[in-house]
């Protein structure tokens, strides 16, 4: 356990470093394409950090809780836009779910006829 | 009494002890608005008005709570890692299907708010609507919105998605599990996925290998997409 808190943290270490001289991507999604990277290449095992990230996991529901109490600042905000703010997010849900659907069902299904045949 | 207030402790202390009770309430009934996020949020706002305490106070709590979000996005490289494993076969049409879902995802979410006028913060917030929590507020920040009302827009998508995404998909004809699973997970992140699971394991695995993915492609795009439309 101790291990792995320490490993997400090294990640999310040189995630920071790096976004912070220049790649385009937040810290903590660069840390956690350098645990897949190093997870992928064997460098790290999955069990040097599965307990500490089910840990996270598992109860990242609560980490929602602050950002959630935020929303007292933005009622007059979200209140004068509720239109628009209802309209995309119906829309693009709708529009996300039929794309990706969609295109994997189609795209995965003929792979798998491919190999098939 | 102020000086209570002024500790921090005392806020990590509340919202424990709200989610808490969120839990215990939700094992009693499922109903989906007893959701223990929803429970504990509602709580700590009703103390917070009645002991008008300002948010700015309640902030020096919550962001101890928050700083934790930063080691938990590098902890989805571990599920991200096995759920690819296990679908590797798929990767190229799994790659080209989240990569479009997002670049939808992404212009669909900003310009009807664009359109019908509303500020460049709730634009920027609106942005990464479809992905995870905790990577939505870093995007919504890099792209000069807000943390807290990105997070309010992704839980609309997660519930307005795990309610009705099942049915949509079913009227388009998305029948194959992966793709059943991928689609929520990628339009609703992980209360899509938890609904995923709900019709089985392919399904849900499918949608824990989207919310990370998503995650990914969508901050990958996001600043360059929102940028080209902005500029329009």
């Amino acid at each position: 356990m101790f291990g792995g808190i320490f490993y997400l943290f090294l990640f999310l270490s040189a995630g920071e470093v790096l976004s912070g001289i220049g790649l385009p991507l937040p810290g903590n999604v660069t840390g956690m394409l350098l645990m897949t990277g190093a997870l992928a290449t064997g460098v790290l095992k999955p069990e040097h950090v599965r307990t500490a990230s089910n840990v996270l996991l598992d109860n990242l529901a609560f980490l929602f809780v602050p950002p959630g109490v935020g929303i007292l600042v933005h009622i007059q905000l979200i209140r004068t836009h509720w239109l628009s703010i209802s309209l995309a997010v119906v829309v693009s849900t709708l529009l996300v779910l039929i794309v990706v659907g969609g295109l994997q069902q189609v795209l995965g299904s003929r792979r798998r006829n491919e190999r098939s045949v | 009494m102020n000086a209570l207030f002024e500790n921090p402790i005392l806020w990590v202390t509340v919202s424990l002890g709200a989610f808490l009770s969120g839990k215990w309430l939700y094992a009693r009934n499922r109903f989906p608005l007893f959701h223990p996020v929803l429970v504990a949020i509602a709580s700590v706002i009703f103390l917070l008005l009645l002991f008008d305490v300002e948010y700015e106070t309640y902030r020096g709590g919550g962001d101890i709570i928050s700083f934790f979000l930063g080691p938990s996005v590098v902890a989805l490289g571990l599920p991200l890692y096995e759920r690819f494993q296990q679908m590797r076969s798929q990767a190229p049409a799994l790659l080209i299907s989240v990569a479009a879902g997002s670049l939808v995802g992404l212009v669909s979410a900003v310009l009807p708010v664009i359109l019908m006028a509303a500020p460049e913060l709730v634009v920027m917030s609106m942005a990464p609507k479809s992905i995870t929590t905790p990577i939505a507020i870093s995007v919504a920040e890099q792209l000069g919105g807000d943390g807290s009302l990105a997070a309010s827009f992704v839980v609309m998508c997660g519930i307005l998605g795990g309610v009705i995404g099942p049915a949509v998909l079913k009227l388009t004809g998305v029948s194959d599990p992966v793709a059943f699973g991928y689609a929520l997970g990628a339009a609703s992140h992980g209360i899509g996925t938890a609904r995923a699971l709900e019709f089985g394991r392919t399904e849900g695995a499918a949608g824990s290998l989207a919310i990370c993915l998503n995650g990914i492609a969508t901050s990958i795009l996001a600043p360059a997409v929102v940028g080209a439309i902005m500029s329009l």
